[in-house]
């Protein structure tokens, strides 16, 4: 089945809370409604002809000029070989959506890395916890206004130009090499 | 006397809680696994990861199109050829680049190397595990010759760089193709010898056996990829189904699980699908070299010295030695990607351990670990 195939399917089935296919820009993507994502992600996976059994990806991007974070979910089927790619526009501020681990056990993992990275909450989640950032660690990297603290626990994040470290370890040792020069000529000259 | 027996029962009912890891030569790697006990027997494992995380996906918002192949390297350091392939396509897909048929041989050729390499080390690495030292030291000579021939031909042996977006870096080197050629005879009567030393030795074979078993429906719940895929039954390969670069013009077989020692989907199917897809990549490469033009033509198509895609995303796939590794490339028309995700068969391999591991030895942990062949790395990216 085609994407746009795939689409009409969604579309005559949920009418207008999945947005209209994107515009080709090579891959297209469509819009559905931040609500029924999870009856939507359940139709797409059982549904006979469809059946997205595989959630390939579950990603987010950060879209500060629109005050929006978009959660993107790439399905594909094994048995059919075709694939769809849905977004959810979230309000950036507090992004939440409901969890679809009950769909694809996978999405648990995938979720919690959105939640870590980018501050998306996912109701209904058993286990939301970061996963790949310390559990007392501020804000969300992948956020594009992330800004470093300046270290964690300490340990600085910063760390000098080695060429000046090394430069003053120079220093010092010809400082030494002048100082030794200068203890033997002394005597030999009185 | 009899306060001692009762505290001998209580015992019975303690559950200790351990850390295997983030250092342990059986984690493949840092990651650290909480593990739940009463005594041999796992109540569950959870594992622990992000020890290696290194934010490259940020990164690849940072440098320029270009500049990011050299981090792809890190992504995966076992089979570095994967990700470089895998970026490279998606960026050239945003472009509308088309590779050159010499480019996409090179890529085959090279890519198909590297998984046996990778191979190499997943089952060699598994049989140290569970405890047969030999096999590694056999699998390790080999790949040290593959070693050298990658060297060879792009200068690199871990972190090769060598594929480029709309094509690849070099050409193959004089005398290369013959090299490769008598290394693969040898090869293909290597692989029975390693089988007969280890693979259908009758203790390693039923220390695998129905040993942490993944159905086919929780293999694709839980986005399984590749050899782990496989394992489980899922007739599935990238290369044969959506196939992409120079795949479509090779013969070659999809090895899957059939429960050669018991149950399909336990450990021993995982390892022995790797085992024979080294053999079906040794053809993969034979007939590309024996097919390919001995004179050296055009490897590198037109990109722009300033890659800048119009707006528009994309997602490339290609058959990692882990399995599908997915590049979700953002543009937004400028000459840094708005995004760049990487999508590995090892974080989702990792999230499958907490649900299988009740119930097992501690001792099969390290199986089930080495089984799926996580590299930590590409986990944590």
């Amino acid at each position: 089945m085609t994407t746009t195939e795939i689409h009409d399917r969604l579309k005559a089935r949920f009418g207008e809370d999945v947005g209209p296919l994107s515009e080709p820009k090579i891959d297209a993507f469509a819009v559905v409604k931040r609500e029924r994502i999870v009856e939507i992600c359940r139709f797409l996976a059982k549904e006979p002809g469809l059946e997205l059994d595989f959630l390939e990806d579950l990603t987010a991007l950060d879209w500060p000029k629109n005050n929006q974070i978009e959660v993107v979910y790439h399905l594909l089927s094994y048995r059919h070989r075709h694939s769809i790619v849905l977004k959810v526009q979230l309000d950036r501020a507090a992004p939440s959506i409901a969890t679809v681990e009950g769909v694809w056990k996978t999405a648990n993992w995938f979720e919690r890395e959105v939640y870590d990275l980018f501050g998306v909450t996912f109701e209904g989640h058993p286990d939301l916890r970061r996963i790949m950032l310390p559990d007392d660690w501020i804000g969300h990297p992948l956020r594009k206004d992330y800004q470093e603290t300046g270290g964690y626990h300490g340990f600085s994040n910063v760390r000098e130009n080695p060429l000046v470290e090394l430069k003053r370890l120079d220093d010092v040792r010809r400082a030494e090499a002048a100082n030794a020069a200068g203890g033997v000529d002394g005597p030999a000259k009185a | 006397m009899e306060k001692l027996i009762l505290r001998r029962v209580d015992r019975n009912y303690e559950e200790m809680v351990l850390n295997f890891g983030p250092q342990h030569p059986s984690t493949h790697g840092v990651i650290n696994f909480i593990v739940e006990t009463d005594g041999e027997v796992m109540k569950r494992a959870i594992p622990d990861v992000g020890y290696l995380h290194r934010s490259i996906e940020k990164i690849g918002e940072a440098t320029g199109y270009p500049g990011f192949m050299p981090f792809t390297d890190r992504i995966d350091y076992v089979a570095a050829m994967f990700a470089n392939e895998g970026y490279a396509i998606a960026v050239e897909k945003l472009l509308k680049v088309e590779v050159p048929p010499r480019a996409q041989w090179l890529r085959a050729i090279s890519c198909e190397l590297v998984r046996i390499a990778s191979h190499l080390i997943a089952v060699g690495t598994m049989t140290m595990d569970i405890g047969a030292f030999t096999p590694m030291v056999h699998g390790l000579r080999e790949r040290e010759e593959i070693n050298d021939f990658i060297e060879a031909l792009c200068g690199a042996r871990l972190t090769y760089n060598y594929h480029r977006i709309g094509g690849v870096a070099f050409d193959l080197p004089e005398g290369w193709r013959d090299k490769v050629l008598a290394f693969l005879d040898r090869f293909d009567k290597f692989l029975p010898e390693f089988d007969r030393l280890i693979t259908f030795n009758e203790i390693y074979k039923k220390r695998l056996a129905k040993v942490a078993v993944v159905s086919r429906e929780q293999a694709i719940s839980y986005g399984l990829v590749g050899p782990n895929l496989r394992g489980s039954g899922v007739d599935w390969d990238l290369r044969r189904d959506m196939p992409y670069g120079a795949y479509p013009n090779f013969e070659f077989e999809v090895p899957v699980g059939k429960g050669w020692a018991g149950a399909v989907g336990d450990c021993f199917d995982r390892y022995y699908v790797r085992c024979l897809e080294m053999k079906e990549s040794s053809r993969i490469v034979r007939q590309a070299l024996e097919t390919i033009g001995q004179t050296p033509e055009e490897i590198m198509a037109k990109v722009p010295r300033n890659v800048k895609p119009d707006a528009g995303e994309v997602l490339s796939r290609v058959e990692s030695a882990r399995g599908e590794m997915a590049y979700y490339v953002v543009s937004d028309g400028t000459n840094k990607a708005y995004r760049v995700r990487a999508r590995t068969g090892s974080f989702t391999a990792m999230s499958i351990i907490e649900d299988i591991s009740g119930g097992l030895m501690v001792a099969d942990l390290v199986a089930l670990i080495s089984s799926l062949d996580v590299v930590a790395p590409e986990i944590d990216r």
